[in-house]
Formats: structure tokens, sequence, C-alpha cells
């Protein structure tokens, strides 16, 4: 049988000298001295870098936001209006205090950023979250080799291995179909942010008309104003009274199921998009009908495959399985050690975010959560480009 | 192996009842009899004696996916359930196995016990080879005899019904006791002519749902029978063809466990099934459940124990009677009879006569029978304050509450609304703080759902009891978070956490224990609510439980 490949010992503990912590845990987050600056930090600070915009990494309260361009225009929805958000592009270097940064696509969401850190040749990266699948609504995973490797471990236990992704929509869509010819309802959930576009992206839009949640809908504008292409959707809260939803795919966050939102829908089927439903407690946990396992992070195979790809003399393990991971690498002859952050790696999920419930709730009444967002997306509407985040900074202080 | 996994996953990918029969009609509709037979075997519940020791099982699996066993460990913690582990652990597969189940079950699956350890080894490792990653999860659930799918005996028997359009109690009743998962038995269960022969076997038990209404919505009190809940092990006695058999509610042969009720039951005329609770009794009394727990540890009853814990059977109804099923007359003549067999009186050997009218002109022919035998008395009382009234007497006889049986009910199968109540008396309960979690299984496999509670004694708190049910999923989720962010210490499994939530635990009975480092053991104990006005150190303490004693 096919063994799983275990990282192998790629640097020599005896010559590495002690270089500088380019990147420190401290009690408002990971923190760059040398730059004076922030990444995905959980207390409110000067500057922060923002590796994207899902609630456990992009909090509001900070002075200065650095950000990937292409994630501008979803992340400034989820931060208070009038934030200073200054984006860099992928790749791009600009100095900070002593160390050189830029970032660089992780593949996990639309403008998600992997952030590099650079001083005196020594090269430091924080990974966020990531994954390597290719995924329609956003940039490929790039690898960035360096000295340390910071990374996520939410799924980093070897029982979490991806079904290509192509498999996954077919059974999504096979599921769709069904449930069309019975007669029933699609109700699928999946994360509001990157989880519920991708899906939009992957399903045949040809089966029938898909409507969203407000929380869903609001950030698939988002992403369709930062040019992102995703099949036409209609949302729930302004369809016309009396809508038949039968043989319809509704696309709604978890935090939605069984709330009395989802009560005009007529005879559902339901079914939660996530890693976690590789594990059938889970599943049955959530009472949903199916479960496909539908992921933005990077699985067991995956994580193993990046970590020894950087080339990294020493891993640092964040959010999720770190503790196994560590194990594992040291085991495997790989320095590693773990940080203990807030990051919800574990639980992310499984459980509803303030801004998913906010958003049933506003949904399953009015639709000022949409209104709202499109009123701010008009003053905002340019494409996000080197020109426009220069405007935009020129308005407020810079970053840096 | 392909249907019977289909199968599997139609019923584990819905909650709605009438989808899980209709996938079950559907296999028994196309299945040949042998896998049917096996089907059956496993959906309700029934699993061979242990093919093979799961460490070595656990051992191989790690081998085949390359990862140190600690990590199956891990693994293990996140999912729940060894077969599901081994499962998600194993690289992916490439095939897909077309062999039928009973081939799966005969040829491979059987012959693992008693095989040596490298042809286990060999024939696992080739199984692994052969079937896809879902089909990989069934073989794991047969092998380590866990196989669960969420239907009950109920809606399998509904299915089988439908299929074979012969009443749900005739296949109930053939689906009981011992059988042997062939295509002869299945075409069995299918035979239309419902003359049974099999002469151990039980009636499907009829179940009370519990009563929390007010007494007045039943009607009249005439038209009901009231009697005691005992606490023993509801059984049924049967007499047939010179040999007696008792069978537990859980389905199991129990016979030998009590010779002295075996040799009691030679009295009993030939077709004669009786329905009672087994309890232990002494002087006119019915001892703590505690002590018939200790006389069914045993394999073997000695002397000693049938002496320190005799037992008898109270007797509750008559379910067979001159061979003849009489379920469906009405309690009041079934009490009648039942009376009549074990006071010893006179009854007609003539079946298609069995009338009270007629039993009462009949000349004596039962047998005096002995002590052993009783009949559960009647709570008389002419309203229903003054059965309130009776209940309240409860803890003082050692029984648990009431039963209330409709006069005219028929005896029928399962738990069902309508004709039997147990209105048992309100639980005992205590104050408990949460002192250990561990994870649960199945559904909540990745939550801290079970629970250990201590109760304070000189300082420290002391474990009593384990629960694991009475929480909403809300509050269960709560704990969950308060457990992971607040372990002291892990050993294995179990987390030891900070002392600081109170639950209300309810519970049935107490009875002092040797085997507690308490002192005592408490029955049937749940949550109740979580006191979150409580703080820890005002818990109970040992001492005020023991008083209980
Ligand atoms: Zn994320
Ligand atoms: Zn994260």
């Amino acid at each position: 049988m096919v063994e799983f490949a275990k990282p192998a010992a790629n640097y020599d503990i005896t010559n590495s000298v002690s270089t500088p912590d380019l990147v420190k845990l401290t009690d408002a987050g990971l923190y760059c001295e040398y730059g004076d600056f922030y990444i995905d930090p959980w207390r409110p600070v000067g500057r922060a870098i923002i590796t994207h915009a899902h609630a456990d990494h992009a909090r509001p309260g900070n002075t200065h936001y650095l950000a990937a361009a292409p994630g501008k225009r979803l992340l400034s929805t989820r931060l208070e209006p009038n934030s200073s958000i200054q984006t860099v592009e992928y790749g791009e270097a600009i100095k900070i205090g002593e160390v050189t940064v830029s970032l660089h696509s992780a593949g996990h969401v639309l403008g998600s950023a992997q952030i590099r850190i650079e001083k005196d040749g020594e090269v430091w990266v924080v990974s966020g979250d990531y994954k390597t699948e290719e995924d329609a609504t956003c940039a490929a995973f790039e690898l960035v080799p360096c000295h340390t490797f910071i990374t996520e471990s939410t799924f980093g236990l070897p029982i979490f291995r991806w079904k290509p992704q192509q498999t996954v929509f077919d059974e999504i869509n096979k599921w769709w179909r069904s449930n069309q010819e019975a007669g029933k309802t699609s109700l699928l959930f999946g994360y509001a942010l990157g989880k519920a576009q991708r899906i939009l992206s992957g399903v045949d839009a040809t089966i029938g008309p898909i409507y969203t949640h407000g929380a869903v809908e609001k950030v698939t504008q988002a992403y369709r104003d930062s040019g992102i292409a995703l099949p036409d959707t209609q949302y729930v809260g302004t369809a016309p009274k009396g809508t038949k939803y039968s043989g319809s795919l509704i696309v709604a966050p978890p935090s939605a199921q069984a709330t009395p939102w989802t009560r005009v829908f007529g005879t559902v089927s339901t079914a939660f998009a996530s890693g976690w439903m590789r594990i059938r407690g889970t599943r049955r946990r959530k009472s949903m009908d199916r479960g496909f396992v539908l992921s933005d992070h990077a699985d067991w195979v995956a994580l193993n495959q990046v970590i020894r790809d950087t080339g990294a003399e020493h891993v640092i393990v964040t959010h999720g399985y770190a503790a196994e991971m560590v194990r594992w690498l040291n085991e495997g002859g790989i320095k590693a050690s773990s940080f203990s952050t807030k990051f919800e790696g574990e639980r992310d999920e499984l459980q509803p975010t303030d801004q998913d419930s906010e958003s049933t709730e506003e949904s399953s009444e009015t639709d000022s959560g949409i209104g709202a967002a499109n009123m701010q997306d008009e003053a905002d509407l340019a494409p996000t480009t080197r020109t426009a985040a220069a405007a935009a900074a020129a308005d407020v202080p810079r970053f840096f | 192996m392909k249907a019977f996994t289909d199968l599997y996953t139609a019923l584990d990918e819905t909650t709605k009842t009438n989808e899980k029969i209709a996938a079950m009609k559907s296999y028994f509709e196309s299945a040949s009899p042998e896998d049917s037979a096996w089907a059956i075997y496993f959906l309700t519940g029934r699993k061979p004696k242990q093919l093979m020791q799961i460490p070595k099982l656990v051992a191989l699996a790690v081998a085949a996916a390359g990862v140190p066993g600690w990590m199956f460990a891990e693994s293990y913690d996140a999912v729940g359930d060894t077969a599901e582990t081994i499962a998600l652990l194993l690289p992916d597969s490439t095939k897909t196995s077309e062999l039928p189940l009973s081939d799966w079950v005969e040829n491979r699956l059987l012959p693992l016990r008693g095989a040596t350890e490298q042809e286990q080894i060999d024939s696992v490792l080739e199984a692994w080879q052969e079937l896809n990653d879902q089909q990989r999860f069934i073989w794991n659930k047969l092998l380590t005899g866990a196989f669960r799918v969420g239907v009950s005996q109920q809606l399998v028997i509904r299915a089988l019904s439908l299929v074979s359009k012969i009443e749900p109690a005739v296949v109930a009743h053939r689906l009981m006791g011992t059988w042997e998962p062939t295509a002869e038995f299945y075409q069995h269960l299918m035979e239309p002519d419902t003359k049974d022969t099999d002469i151990s076997r039980p009636y499907p038990f009829y179940l009370a749902y519990p009563f929390e209404n007010d007494l007045p919505v039943l009607g009249e009190v005439s038209e009901w029978q009231a009697e005691w809940k005992w606490d023993g092990i509801r059984s049924q006695l049967i007499r047939r063809g010179g040999q007696s058999f008792i069978w537990s509610r859980g389905e199991e042969l129990i016979s030998d466990r009590f010779p002295e009720l075996i040799e009691e039951s030679v009295l009993l005329p030939d077709g004669t099934v009786i329905d009672g609770e087994i309890l232990p009794w002494k002087e006119a009394n019915v001892l703590p459940f505690s002590q018939l727990q200790l006389r069914i540890g045993r394999k073997n009853v000695s002397k000693k124990m049938m002496e320190d814990v005799p037992v008898i059977i109270m007797a509750y109804d008559l379910l067979e009677f001159g061979g003849v099923d009489i379920r469906d007359r009405a309690l009041v003549e079934r009490r009648e009879l039942l009376e009549r067999l074990l006071r010893g009186l006179s009854c007609s050997s003539d079946p298609a006569q069995l009338t009270i009218a007629e039993s009462d002109k009949a000349a004596p022919f039962c047998q005096r029978l002995s002590e052993r035998l009783r009949i559960s008395p009647k709570v008389e009382v002419d309203s229903w304050e003054a059965l309130s009234e009776s209940r309240n007497h409860s803890r003082s006889l050692n029984v648990e509450g009431l039963m209330l049986k409709r006069l005219s009910s028929p005896y029928k199968v399962g738990r069902q609304r309508g004709d039997w109540w147990k209105w048992k008396v309100n639980p005992f309960t205590m104050d408990a703080v949460l002192i250990y979690a561990q994870r649960g299984s199945g559904k909540r496999a990745s939550l801290y759902t079970d629970y250990t509670f201590g109760l304070w004694d000189n300082g420290k708190l002391v474990p009593v009891a384990k629960a694991y049910s009475g929480l909403t999923d809300e509050e269960i989720r709560q704990v969950d978070l308060f457990v992971r962010q607040n372990t002291l210490e892990k050993f294995g499994p179990v987390r030891t956490v900070k002392p600081e939530l109170v639950f209300e635990l309810a519970f049935e009975g107490i009875a002092k224990s040797t085997r507690h480092k308490s002192g005592i053991a408490v029955r049937f104990p749940r949550m109740l609510r979580w006191r979150t006005d409580k703080p820890a150190n005002e818990a109970d303490t040992l001492e005020t439980v023991q008083a209980l004693l």
C-alpha cells in the first residue's frame, strides 16, 4: 500500500546559527518588532497586516490596515466604514522599518495572503489560512521559500484528506438534481465568506435558480465587485412573496440552519459543505441530510507538502491541531514548535461568527443588510488597482 | 457489500423515518435471501463474537497509513469511532467490491475468529485493498462489532412487513430470540403461513410511556388497573413442550441465571407465557436492584448467591395460554386468567373455550404454584386522588411508582402511548460539581458530553456519578467549550476540569457500594439542569446524599 510521505529532514540543526525572531507572539497577536506591526492581531493595535477577511483574522478597531489588493473591497465590508486600509499587489515588496515585507497569495479566499518578512537575508513567512487546490474565486497558492514558516494546522491530522474539488462539485450537482426530481429545495450551508462563493463557482447553474441568504449575498456582491465571475443569484430577502423555491438551490451560512428563515422553502434537503464533514459524527451532530467535504484549508497531505517545500528550518504551528503537528514534524526531523493564537481554526466553520448571525437576523425580515452593502459599494466601485489603492492611501495616514 | 453499503449510506443520510423504511424496503426487494438475512442480523444490532483483537487491527491500520501509533489516538479523539478512524486513516482506495454481503461475512469475516495472527493480517489487508472507502468503513464496523445505523428494530420490522405483507407483530415475533442468519431463516421470516413453531420464542414486549399529565385526562379511574412499578428485570417466562425459557426485555435468554425460577416453572402447563418482573425478594420484601445486579453479573450462580439473593417473578400479564396467543384479549380478561393460573385455580384446557365464565366451572387441574411465581398486586382505589396518595408510598415499598393500564387494552408491541403508562415518583436529586469530561460517541464524538460529577467530602470532591444526558445542544456546546478552556489534566481521553460548574442530577435509587470511592452507587443518574446560579462550593456534600440510604 501507498505510504503517506513523511516530511524529510531537509536541514541540519548543527549548522543553524541563532537569528533574530522576526515574529513573536504577544498578548495582542503576532508581532514583528523590526517593522513595528502586527499580523492579524486580536487586540486593537496601530498597524495590522491582515492575511484575509475572515472574522478571526480581520478584526475591527486597528488604526491602520495593510492587505493584499485583490481583497480590499471584501475587507472593507468586514471592518468599520472608513477604516484606513492600504493595499499592495501580491509579490510587491515594501520596506517597513528594518524589514522588507511582501504579500503572496494563500489560495484560501479572495485576497488571502501569506506574509513574507525579510531582514538581512533571513526570511519568515506567516501563512495565514491557506489551501493549495485551485479555486476559481481567488488566486492560486504561491509557495514561498523561507527559513521559518508559521503555518496554520486547522486540519493537521492524517484523517483529513480531501477529494479533488470537481468530485465534490459533481456530488453537489447530483444531490441538487435528485432533490429537484423529488420536488425538494436544496438548502446548502457553507461559510458565508469564501466557501459560499466557491460553491457558486463550482455548481452547475443550469440545473435551476440559485437563491442566497443575506450574509452570503453581501459577500458574493463584494466578490463580483472585485471582478470575480459568479453565476446569477437571487437574494431571498428581495424575492417576491409566494416564490416557489422547490427545485432551486439556496446557499446560506451555517448559522441559518433551523432558524425561522428556512420555513418558507417547502420540503428541503439540507447539506453542509465543510472539511469537518469528513467526520461522520460531526455531520450527524449538525443534523444535516448530507455533508460535502469541501474545505478552504489545506488537508493533511497539502500541509505536509507545503511545509516541506518551503524548505523551512523551523516551523511554528498555529491554530488547529498544533500539538499533534509539532510532534509529527519533530519526529520527522523538522524542528517545530507552536504559537497559541486566538485564531479559531478548529471551530471556525462549526460555529456561527457574529457576522453570520447578525446577517441571519437582518435578512430574515428586511433587506436592509443588502441595501447598506450596495450603498457602500457604490461609493467605492472602481476595481482595486495600484492607482486606486494609492488614491485611497492618499486620503488616510499611510501604513508605512 | 455494495448494495449493503449503499443501504447504510442511505440510512445514514436521512433522519426521516419513511425514507429509512423505503431504503430498507428497496434493499430487501432486490437482495438475495442470504444477504437479506445478514442485513437484518446487523441492522437489528446483532453482532458476531469478537473476531479479532482491536489493538491488532489498529496496529495494522497505522502501519498501512504510515503514521505512528500516537497519531491514531489523536485521530480517534477527533473521530470517536475506531472503525471510522481506521477507514479515514487508510490510503485512498482505488477499488470497489461487487461481492455480496453474505460472501464477505461468511467467507471473510467469520473465519477471522480462530485464525492465526498472520492469516488475520493477510485477510484484513486484502479486504482493505478490495473495498472502497465507504465499504472499508462498513467492513471495519462489522469487524469491530460496533455496527449501528440509527434504525430501530421497529423500523426494520416495518420494512420487512411491507416487503412480505405479513403483519409487523408476526415479523417481530419471528425476529426474537436466537436465530441463524441464513437464507432458510429469511425465507421462514417471510413465510405467509404464520403458524410458527419455535418453542423458545418470546413475544415482543409491550412497554409503557412515562405519564407526565394530570390524571383526569385518562378518564374514569374505574377503567384502569393500577399496579406498583417494580424495579427488577422485565422478563418473559415461557413454558412450552416440556421446556422452560426466561427472556429478558433485552432479548437475552437468561434462563441459566435463575435456576430456581426454571425449577418452579415446571408447575405451569405447557403453552404458557408470562410477562413479569424478576425481583430479588426476601422475607416478603423486595431487595434493592443492586443486589440483583450482583447476581446477573456472575456467569455461574452459586448456592450461596441463591440463598443471599433469592428471586421471584412478579407476574404482570399472561400472553399465551393453552398454546394460544391471547394478546388480543382485554387486559381484564388476561389478568383474570393469570390469577386463576397462579392461584392454582381451574381453567379450561381447550383454548377455544377460554373464557372466564367457563374456566369458573371447570375442575381444578393446575397445581398449586409456589411463592416464587407471584401476581403483581393491584393498587385498588376508587378515585384519582386516592391513587395519587398511594403513589406517595412508593419509596417506602421500594418501588419506582405506579403502572396504569387500561382494563380494555390488548397486549401491544413495543413502546406505545395511550393504554399503558408508567407514573414514577419524582426522582432523588443532588447538586454535584463537574470534575471529569470525556468525549461522547457517535453523533457526539467530537464534543465533551460524558461527564463525571463529584460531591464535597471534607473539602475534597469525591466522584459519585456519571451522566451524559439531559442537556440541550446549546448547553452541551457551552460545557464543551468550558471543558476545552478549563482542562487541568488529560488522562487518555479523560480530562480533569476546573471544578466550577454545578448541575442538578436526578437519580432513581441509591445503594451502598464498596467498589466506589464514595461508598455509594446511584441508579440512572442524569442531568436535570445546569445550576448556573450555584457556585461549586455550594454543591451538596457526600454526607447529605448518603443520608438517603
Ligand atoms: Zn480563514
Ligand atoms: Zn483561520
